[in-house]
C-alpha cells in the first residue's frame, strides 16, 4: 500500500528541489510520513507522538539543516533515534545467581512463550548448562505435553507435572527437584493470560513470588498491533520484568510492536523468534529492528537469510570475485539467481529488501517471477561459454541466436543483459566501499568473520 | 542478490522432527481457567473494545461544533484501534462528506456519520456460515502460528453438534509438538472423533479424515492445519496441495476455507488475509481472541482490502466461547 518510508521522504524532499534546503514546512510534512510509517508499522500511537517529538527536535537542528540531501539526513537522524529507542545491544541472559537460576516465561495466549522456553532450554545446553523445564500451563490442552515433547526432542529434562496439579504446587515442586538434582537453570514456562484477567495475573504474580526468578521474560508475537501498549503495561505493573522476547520475527509484520513494549516496559528486549523450529532464536540487535521497522530493507537479515540456505563455496566464489572486483559473469549472474531461488523466492525477499533493489527486482515477484527466472536461465543457457564469460561480446548477430535458442524476443536478451549490467554495477559499489559497514555490523555475530 | 557476503559459517543443525519425537499419550484433563461464564465474558470483552474505543467517542461525541480538531480525534481512534491507515483516511474521506452533504454541525451527528460509515463496510462481511451445501461439508482451518485455530475447531464441534450436526476432527497439524495431543483432548470434550496419524503428511490424514467421514455419513469435517507465516513459502505451498488433495477425496471440498486471525493482530492481518486468499481462496474468517484488549479494529483494513465474509469471533478459550460476528452489534458495542 505504501512504499516504503526513504522513498516517502525522498518524495518530500523532491518537492522542495531548488531550495535544496529543508524548512520547517516541509519537515512537519516529512514528520508527517515518519508518523505513517511507523503508524504503519504497528507502533502504537502514543509512542509515535512522543517519538516524533523528538525527531523533530533533531531534524531542526543544524545537522540536518545544512544538509545537501536532508532527505537522507531526516532518515539518518529517524533511525538514530529509533534505534536508541530500541535499547542498547543486549547481552543476552543473565544467570548469575545461586543455582538453579530461574527464568519465568510471561505472555499473552499464543505468544511463544513455550518454544521460547525450549529454545532457550537449547541454547543453555549447548553452553553445557544443566536445564529443567517446568510447565505450569494447566489450561490449555496438552500444553504440558507439548514442552514435554519439546524437551524429549532436545534431550533436555522437563519436570513431570501434570495439568491436574495448581499451579503455585507445580513451581514449588520443580523448584525443589531443581535443587535437588542440582540443575543450574530452571525454565519454567506459563499459560498464556490476557493483562486484564485479574484472576490469571494474580496467579503469576503468586508464581514469581514462589520462583524468586533472576529473569522474567515476556513474550510478544511481533505481529501484535497496537494494544501492545496495554498488554505490556499490565504484565509490567504485574511482574518485574527482566526482558522481552519478540518472536515470529521469521514473517512479515514490519515489528512495530518492539518498540511500544521497549517504550512502556523499558526493559531490554533480549532474543528474537525466527522459526518454530527449536534452532530459531537471535539475538536482538536495535538497529537492524530499526531498519525494519521502518521498511528500510532489512538487509543484513537478508544476507542471513542467503547465508542459511546458499551453497557456501558457490557463495565464497563469488564473494571472491566482487572482492577483486572483476570476474562477474553471466555464468555468475544465473549461479546467483538459482541461488535466490534456493532462498524460498522472491516474495520472501521482497520487504527486506531497500527500496531501490526492491523495485527492480519487484517484477520478479511470485510466480510470474519464477517464470521470468526460467527465462533468463534459458537465455543464459543459449549462450556459449565464452559469451557468459565475456557478456561484451554479445552483439546483434549473437543475440539473434541466443535469443532463437531460447524461443524469446531479442528484447529479452537486451533487458537481460542491461540487468546484469545493473548488477555488475551495484557488485563493484559494495565491493568498494557500501561493503565496510555491513561487515563491521555483522561482526562478533559470526566467529571468522574478519 | 547479496549472497556473495557469505562466509564462513557452519551450516545450521538439520531441524529437529518433532513429529517423529512426538509419543501420543493419554490424555489428562485440563482445568478451566477461573473465569467467569462466558455471557459475561463477551459482555466484558465487548465492554473492553467498547470503554476504549467508546469512551474516547463518547468524549468526543459529547456535542459540539465539527472543526479540524475533531477530525484530527476521529482519526486517532480509528488508528490505535488497529484500523490502519488507509481505511481510517477512507473512512474520514467518508464522514467529511457525509458531514458536507447532509450539513451536519454537531459532533453527535459526526458519531452516527462514523457507525453508518462503519457499519456500511463491515455489514457486508456479515455472512453467516452455510454447512448445508456439502455432506459431509468439509471446513479446512488456516492461519499463522497460534492465531488460535485448533482452539476454533474445539468450539466449532460444539456448535455443529448443538445444532444436531454429526461432526469428524481431522488432526492436519503433524508439525507441533502435541498439536495432535490438543486437538484430541478437544475431540474427547466434544466426543467426537479424531482422525490421526503417526505419519507426518497432513494431506493423507486429512485425505483419511474426509473418506471416513463419507464412510460414515458425518455432516461435517474439520481439519486442523499447523500453523505457518505467509513469508514460508514451501509451507504455504504445502497447505495448497493439502487442499488439492481434499478435493480428490471429495470433489468441490473443502467448502470452506477458515482463515483464523488473532484481534491482537496490528497491520499485518490484512498481509495475512492477502496471502492466505492468494493460496487457498479463502471463504470466511474467524477473529479469535477478542475478550482481549485488542480492539479488533484491523476488520475494517480487512474489508477494505478483501471483503472476506467474518463468520465467526472468539471471545474466550473456553468451548462455548465462539460466536456468529454480527456487523451491528459489533459497531453498536463501540459506540455504547
Ligand atoms: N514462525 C514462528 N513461529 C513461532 C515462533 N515462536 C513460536 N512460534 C509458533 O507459534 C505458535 C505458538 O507458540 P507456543 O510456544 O505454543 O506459544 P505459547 O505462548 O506457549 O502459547 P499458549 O501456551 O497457548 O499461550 C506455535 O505454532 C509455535 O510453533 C517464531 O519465532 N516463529
Ligand atoms: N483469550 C482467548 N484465547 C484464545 C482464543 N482462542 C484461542 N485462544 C488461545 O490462544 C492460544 C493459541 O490457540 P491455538 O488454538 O493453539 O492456536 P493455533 O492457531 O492452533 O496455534 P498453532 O497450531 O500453534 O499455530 C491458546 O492458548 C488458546 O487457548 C480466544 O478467543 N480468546
Ligand atoms: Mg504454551
Ligand atoms: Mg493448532
Amino acid at each position: 500500500m505504501f512504499e516504503n518510508l526513504s522513498s516517502r521522504l525522498q518524495q518530500v524532499v523532491k518537492t522542495l528541489r531548488g531550495h535544496a534546503r529543508l524548512t520547517e514546512d516541509n519537515i512537519a510534512d516529512a514528520m508527517r510520513e515518519v508518523r505513517m510509517a511507523l503508524l504503519e508499522a504497528d507502533v502504537a500511537l502514543p509512542v509515535v507522538k512522543e517519538f516524533i517529538g523528538q525527531v523533530k527536535e533533531r531534524a531542526q537542528g543544524r545537522e540536518v539543516l545544512q544538509s545537501l540531501t536532508p532527505g537522507q539526513a531526516v532518515i539518518q537522524v529517524v533511525h538514530e533515534e529509533l534505534t536508541k529507542l530500541m535499547g542498547q545491544q543486549n547481552s543476552g541472559l543473565n544467570l548469575s545467581t545461586t543455582p538453579p537460576a530461574i527464568i519465568l516465561m510471561a505472555g499473552l495466549q499464543g505468544s511463544g512463550k513455550t518454544t521460547t522456553s525450549a529454545k532457550l532450554a537449547r541454547l543453555l545446553k549447548a553452553d553445557k548448562k544443566k536445564v529443567l523445564l517446568a510447565s505450569a500451563d494447566v489450561y490449555r490442552p496438552a500444553a504440558i505435553e507439548q514442552l514435554k515433547t519439546l524437551a524429549k526432542s532436545l534431550e533436555v529434562d522437563c519436570f513431570d507435572s501434570n495439568a491436574t496439579q495448581k499451579p503455585s504446587d507445580i513451581a514449588i515442586q520443580a523448584l525443589d527437584f531443581a535443587k535437588r538434582h542440582f540443575y543450574d537453570v530452571l525454565i519454567f514456562d506459563t499459560a498464556g493470560r490476557l493483562g486484564i484477567d485479574e484472576a490469571m495475573m494474580a496467579e503469576i504474580k503468586q508464581l514469581h513470588e514462589y520462583l524468586q526468578p533472576i529473569e522474567t521474560l515476556f513474550v510478544v508475537d511481533a505481529m501484535q498491533g497496537q494494544d501492545a501498549v496495554n498488554t505490556a503495561r499490565a504484565f509490567g505493573e504485574t511482574l518485574p520484568l527482566t526482558g522481552v522476547v519478540l518472536t515470529k520475527l521469521d514473517g512479515d509484520a514490519r515489528g512495530g510492536a518492539a518498540l511500544s513494549v521497549r517504550h512502556v516496559t523499558g526493559k531490554p528486549i533480549k532474543f528474537i523468534g525466527v522459526s518454530e523450529k527449536v534452532d530459531g532464536i537471535e539475538l536482538f540487535h536495535p538497529e537492524r529492528m530499526a531498519s525494519r521497522v521502518l521498511g528500510m530493507g532489512d538487509v543484513l537479515s537478508l544476507i542471513e537469510q542467503a547465508q542459511k540456505n546458499v551453497d557456501l563455496d558457490e557463495a565464497r566464489k563469488l564473494a571472491d570475485k566482487v572482492k577483486s572486483g572483476k570476474g562477474f559473469d553471466l555464468e555468475d549472474f544465473k549461479a546467483q539467481m538459482q541461488q535466490m531461488r534456493k532462498m524460498g523466492g522472491m516474495g520472501a525477499l521482497m520487504d527486506k529488501m531497500p527500496a531501490q533493489v526492491a523495485g527492480m527486482a519487484g517484477q520478479m515477484n511470485g510466480e510470474a517471477g519464477d517464470k521470468a527466472m526460467r527465462r533468463i536461465e534459458g537465455i543464459i543457457n543459449s549462450m556459449t561459454p565464452l559469451e557468459r564469460r565475456k557478456p561484451e561480446l554479445i552483439k546483434a548477430t549473437r543475440k539473434r541466436r541466443i535469443a532463437a535458442g531460447a524461443g524469446v524476443q531479442v528484447q529479452e536478451v537486451n533487458r537481460l543483459l542491461n540487468q546484469f549490467e545493473e548488477v555488475q554495477k551495484m557488485m563493484k559499489m559494495f565491493s568498494k566501499g557500501g561493503m565496510g559497514k555491513m561487515m563491521r555490523a555483522m561482526q562478533g555475530r559470526f566467529p571468522g568473520m574478519r | 542478490m547479496f549472497d556473495f557476503f557469505k562466509k564462513d559459517k557452519t551450516p545450521p543443525a538439520p531441524a529437529v522432527e518433532l513429529e517423529k519425537a512426538a509419543p501420543v499419550q493419554p490424555q489428562v484433563p485440563t482445568q478451566d481457567k477461573p473465569t467467569l461464564s462466558w455471557t459475561e465474558r463477551l459482555k466484558r470483552g465487548l465492554a473492553k473494545t467498547r470503554s476504549q474505543l467508546g469512551n474516547q467517542l463518547a468524549s468526543l461525541f459529547g456535542g459540539g461544533k465539527i472543526d479540524e480538531d475533531v477530525y484530527e480525534e476521529l482519526e486517532t481512534i480509528l488508528l490505535t484501534s488497529d484500523v490502519g491507515i488507509a481505511a481510517t483516511l477512507a473512512l474520514l474521506e467518508q464522514i467529511r462528506t457525509r458531514v458536507r452533504r447532509q450539513n451536519l454541525n454537531d459532533t453527535t451527528q459526526l458519531r452516527e456519520a462514523l457507525k453508518q460509515s462503519l457499519l456500511e463496510l463491515l455489514a457486508p462481511l456479515e455472512k453467516p456460515l452455510d454447512t448445508s451445501t456439502g455432506q459431509p461439508f468439509v471446513i479446512m482451518l488456516a492461519g499463522v502460528n497460534g492465531a488460535g485455530k485448533t482452539t476454533t475447531i474445539g468450539k466449532l464441534a460444539n456448535l455443529f453438534q448443538a445444532q444436531g450436526k454429526s461432526v469428524l476432527i481431522a488432526a492436519g497439524d503433524t508439525f507441533r509438538a502435541a498439536a495432535r495431543e490438543q486437538l484430541q483432548a478437544w475431540g474427547e470434550r466434544n466426543n467426537v472423533h479424531v482422525v490421526a496419524q503417526e505419519s507426518g503428511d497432513p494431506a493423507a490424514v486429512i485425505f483419511d479424515a474426509v473418506n471416513s467421514a463419507r464412510a460414515r455419513g458425518i455432516d461435517i469435517v474439520l481439519a486442523d492445519t499447523a500453523g505457518r507465516l505467509p513469508t514460508q513459502l514451501n509451507l504455504m505451498e504445502e497447505i495448497r496441495k493439502v487442499q488439492r488433495v481434499i478435493d480428490k477425496a471429495l470433489p468441490g471440498a473443502p467448502h470452506e476455507v477458515l482463515l483464523v486471525l488473532d484481534a491482537n493482530t496490528g497491520q499485518n492481518a490484512v498481509t495475512q488475509v492477502k496471502a492466505f486468499d492468494d493460496a487457498l481462496k479463502v471463504t470466511g474468517l474467524v477473529l479469535s481472541k477478542l475478550d482481549g484488549t485488542a480492539k479488533g479494529g484491523v476488520i475494517a483494513a480487512i474489508a477494505q482490502s478483501r471483503p472476506i465474509p467474518i463468520r465467526y469471533i472468539g471471545v474466550g478459550e473456553s468451548i462455548d466461547d465462539l460466536r456468529q460476528f454480527k456487523a451491528s452489534e459489533f459497531i453498536d458495542a463501540l459506540f455504547e
